[in-house]
């Protein structure tokens, strides 16, 4: 223990290194570590609303989601009846067509019949003329027995 | 090592313990070596008496050097940092520097209350400087001597590595705090405030003449308790490290046998020179925080 004027060395070296820490240290280091902690506060704070952003975005997804989805079961059985309607509309004009198809060759049918009969009825009078005339063995006089020809004929 | 050198035990303790002091000489000394200074010289010390003997107007070249190179380490370093010193990630050194300023300003506020520009400051001038000397004590004991007789060609030069060993070193900072604590006593209470808290406290009455009756005892208690302040700051850090050196020095006499135990004293050593330092720092902190509070 032998004091000298290192003791003073000392304390000027002390208090020259305390006054340069003040000066050039200590507030440059200060000031960007303050900085740097507001910047962190400010983005953690950014990720927070962002978070909660999320959140609600996520709620109005599934919200809308669930629209979606009934939306479209909605226009699925809208479709579905549409088809059903179509489909009866379809069988409708086909049952209508397939009796306007019976009814039209129900008339041929009946027209060509009743032709036929006109055919056959001519001819059947013109057989039983001949029939007639050869029972007869002369000559009917078409003129003389126009009248009973004619009321033969329409009997037939 | 001490019988290499062809020194005893004893020869070589004080070897180690002896400052190397650059000082001057009057005219008619008596050297070491019987040689009389005919002329008052500057001269470095060759024996612990002549290092007495230089008196008060002496320095321990090897203590102050190497306390200032570490203080200029730690200003460099530090500056370096603050200089580049960014609100982007940190990295590296930069982490390392701001951790350490983190840890002194949370001691700091957490002690201290009033607004005050300089004890931030200098509680890490005093963390980082302190931590740097007592580290010096983790270097083996003969290393930095072997290389400084080395390189001035004097095999008996005196060299103390460790600047905390040296009570001057640890006195000259506690007397910059004790000249802070007088300075911002009487900045914040006014000098009748400060000598107020010296006389009127603890004991004090509402009779005058028993207050003047009081005033010495307290002047007493409040001034042994005011001077305590630095010299127990600097006793605690000077005592633990001068304790640790000698331990080291012990163990260095030891032959092979150091190479363990050097180890395992100097791992339980970094313990001590952080916690010293860190200890020198937060009663600083307390001591500039009382000095500023009013009773």
């Amino acid at each position: 223990m032998n004091f000298n004027a290192t003791l003073i060395g000392q304390t000027i070296a002390f208090a020259v290194f305390v006054i340069f820490c003040m000066k050039f240290v200590w507030p440059f280091l200060l000031q960007a570590m303050e900085e740097r902690e507001t910047r962190i506060a400010d983005g953690l704070a950014a990720a927070e609303k962002g978070q909660l952003a999320l959140t609600e975005a996520e709620a109005k997804k599934s919200e809308m989601l669930e629209e979606s989805k009934q939306q479209a079961a909605e226009i699925i059985s809208q479709g579905q009846k549409r088809h059903d309607e179509l489909v009866e509309a379809a069988k409708d004009d086909a049952r209508t067509e397939k009796e306007k198809i019976l009814v039209a060759a129900q008339a041929e049918i009946d027209q060509e019949r009743t032709q036929t009969r006109e055919q056959l009825r001519s001819e059947v009078a013109t057989l039983a003329l001949s029939a007639a005339e050869q029972i007869l063995m002369r000559e009917v006089d078409r003129n003389a027995h126009n009248d009973v020809l004619t009321k033969i004929s329409a009997e037939l | 090592m001490a019988s290499s050198e062809g020194l005893t035990s004893n020869e070589y303790m004080q070897h180690h313990l002896q400052n190397l002091v650059y000082g001057k000489l009057p005219v008619g000394y008596e050297r070491a070596d019987g040689h009389i200074v005919e002329q008052a010289e500057w001269t470095f010390a060759h024996s612990p008496k002549e290092a007495v003997d230089m008196g008060f107007w002496a320095f321990n070249v090897d203590t102050l050097g190497w306390s200032i190179f570490l203080g200029l380490i730690f200003s460099f370093v530090f500056w370096r940092v603050a200089k580049k010193a960014s609100t982007g990630v940190p990295t590296g050194l930069t982490n390392f520097i701001e951790l350490c300023v983190d840890f002194v300003n949370t001691n700091v506020k957490e002690i201290f209350h009033a607004k005050n520009e300089v004890i931030a400051p200098l509680s890490l001038t005093i963390f980082c400087w302190v931590v740097l000397m007592n580290t010096m004590d983790l270097v083996p004991v003969d290393w930095l001597p072997l290389l400084a007789q080395t390189i001035s060609g004097d095999p008996h030069l005196y060299f103390k590595v460790v600047p905390t060993t040296d009570p001057n070193i640890t006195f000259g900072m506690s007397i910059g705090i004790f000249m802070l604590i007088i300075y911002y006593s009487i900045k914040m209470k006014g000098l009748g405030g400060f000598l107020g808290e010296l006389t009127l406290h603890p004991f004090s009455s509402n009779n005058l003449f028993v207050k003047i009756m009081f005033m010495p005892f307290n002047f007493l208690l409040e001034g042994v308790s005011l001077i305590a302040k630095p010299i127990s700051l600097a006793l605690r850090l000077f005592g633990n490290l001068y304790a640790g050196e000698l331990i080291f020095l012990l163990i260095a006499m030891l032959g092979w046998y150091q190479l363990p135990l050097h180890f395992v004293w100097a791992v339980f050593h970094i313990l001590i020179v952080l916690l010293q330092a860190f200890v020198f720092m937060m009663l600083t902190i307390v001591y500039l925080s009382m000095a500023h509070e009013h009773h």
